[in-house]
């Protein structure tokens, strides 16, 4: 990775940076189309970050990768749940558990917390690859915290999807990835959100909600 | 050019400017919802009808009403005298750095909301307390955003920031992005604009700039909307200076020099215009309870910032 030149590195780390804004705005947002919309536009910043490693590492794969996160993530599963969300009726706003402030210092909390994990782990690495480490890492926690505080079903899949998006922006950035793993991911992906998709269909079906708090009445260590 | 006469340049470049900056923001959002709009020259228009008028003051009012404009005024334009527009060569600039504007226009907040508060109506009393909730979670924003600036140049002086990012100093850093974003969220916070406060209303359930200087009429209206596009046009220079500081005359250029730096600074502020009011146009007006989100995430925003320079530099 030595011969990369260190504007490069600015740049990978921008887009890096851009994607983990848009992890932040997925905290913020409160309306599911604005949700959706933030995870189309972070789906679209993780394809450029691709496509630019592609560009600098000289890896011709990484396109593909890039042309993955495009049509897949940015294009069709947010269509997708955008059709899904009117089939279903739910275009209201996203109850939330904790406060978005509170969501928020939390957010930066973790990003404290990737930073303070990455710093000894790479203690060899160069501060550049150390950078890019602890901004995947980062998008990754926000995915988790985005699934943790939020309660609607919809949100909760573009948590994980956010996730998914951080482990994928930390593969780009390591040298060498190999193809069948992000095609297995991007294939896991759809398949997760074809399954998430009938899974809604049927909790309210059955439970005429999407609010998961309304379903822990039904478990049975309750009683 | 001496450092006295760009320094003199500046002071009334930058209200003479003013108004038409406003204007250019004011056109766009017209044209952007399908009227024709007033000329871009309308604000100064309108300054100068005002100066003509008459200056009703209410019975109740005190010294504190009568002075504040002047003192708001004399503030903002004081901030913007600091910040470098066209030349980074200016006699003021090492007098005051970016911890002394965040005071001037904490000074320039401070008195209008007393005025707010002096004349004992109810509209001026809310939108008092509704600026100084504003201010209390926009100024550590913008102090935030201050400090991991200098961490980046090693100077708190707005010029000496500028010469640095123009001598190449500084990369493309992941923090400076993150600053951008945080200073930007900041100053719609600090000019009133859309999301925060529509300048285009007096709808009490809403207004807050407004709903101070409601009781104002006259030269002392004219010198409180002045004040409000002297403090757009000092943001929009500190923006533009900052992370687009290209074009800007260096201390050792001639008169070509300072004419390209001229240019430059017309052109960013035109810019920046155009995308504020494309940016007002697409965007809807926030609920006030929704305001400590969008602050703390500039809040938010400066501290990661700071975070990421530290990752950064342990090398």
């Amino acid at each position: 990775m030595a011969e990369l030149s260190q504007f490069s590195y600015e740049v990978a780390h921008l887009i890096g940076a851009t994607v983990l804004m848009a992890g932040f705005q997925l905290l913020y947002q409160r309306r599911l189309f604005a949700v959706l919309n933030t995870f189309a536009f972070q789906a679209l910043a993780l394809a450029a970050a691709a496509a630019w490693q592609a560009h600098v590492q000289n890896a011709p794969h990484l396109y593909i990768t890039a042309a993955i996160a495009l049509v897949f993530k940015a294009i069709i599963v947010p269509g997708a749940l955008h059709w899904l969300v009117e089939k279903l009726g739910i275009h209201r706003s996203v109850e939330t558990a904790m406060s978005i402030g509170w969501t928020m210092m939390a957010g930066v909390a973790l990003v404290a917390l990737s930073i303070l994990l990455v710093l000894p782990v790479t203690a060899n690495a160069a501060a550049l690859t150390r950078e890019s480490l602890a901004l995947a890492m980062s998008v990754i926690l926000l995915g988790l915290l985005m699934m943790i505080t939020r309660r609607n079903a919809v949100t909760q899949v573009v948590g994980f999807m956010a996730l998914e998006n951080g482990l994928i922006l930390a593969a780009v950035s390591a040298k060498g990835m190999p193809l069948v793993v992000e095609i297995s991911i991007a294939f896991s992906v759809l398949v997760a959100m074809t399954l998430f998709g009938i899974f809604f269909f049927r909790i309210r079906e059955r439970f005429e909600t999407l609010d998961l708090n309304d379903l822990e009445t039904y478990r049975g260590d309750r009683q | 050019m001496t450092p006295v006469l760009a320094q003199i340049a500046q002071i009334f470049l930058v209200v003479a400017l003013a108004p038409l900056i406003t204007g250019w923001v004011r056109l766009v959002k017209a044209r952007l919802n399908g009227r024709i709009g007033a000329s871009p020259f309308q604000p100064y228009r309108d300054v100068f009808r005002l100066l003509q008028k008459e200056a009703v003051v209410a019975h109740s009012a005190s010294w504190i009403f009568r002075a504040a404009p002047y003192v708001t005024f004399a503030a903002v334009w004081l901030a913007a005298c600091i910040i470098p527009t066209f030349t980074t060569n200016m006699v003021l600039a090492p007098a005051a750095d970016l911890i002394a504007l965040v005071a001037l226009l904490g000074v320039a907040r401070f008195w209008t909301a007393l005025a707010g508060m002096d004349v004992g109506t109810s509209f001026g009393g809310l939108g008092a307390s509704r600026e100084m909730m504003i201010a209390s979670l926009a100024e550590p924003a913008m102090l935030m955003v201050s400090f991991s600036l200098s961490l980046i140049t090693g100077t708190t002086s707005p010029a000496q920031i500028v010469a640095f990012v123009l001598s190449g100093g500084v990369g493309v850093e992941v923090s400076l992005g993150l600053a951008l974003a945080a200073l930007i969220m900041v100053a719609i916070a600090e000019n009133g604009r859309i999301p925060i406060d529509n300048p285009a209303t007096h709808l009490e359930l809403t207004m807050v700039h407004e709903a101070m200087v409601l009781e104002y009429s006259g030269r002392h209206l004219a010198l409180m909307e002045g004040a409000g596009m002297v403090r757009l046009t000092l943001f929009m220079a500190l923006i533009g200076g900052i992370f687009a500081p290209w074009g800007m005359a260096q201390p050792e250029a001639g008169a070509l020099g300072l004419a390209i730096g001229l240019g430059a600074f017309l052109a960013k502020c035109f810019l920046l215009a155009t995308a504020l009011g494309i940016f007002e146009t697409v965007i809807a007006k926030m609920r006030v309870f929704r305001y400590a989100d969008f602050l703390g995430g500039a809040l938010l925003l400066g501290l990661l910032a700071t975070i990421f320079l530290y990752v950064s530099e342990a090398v």
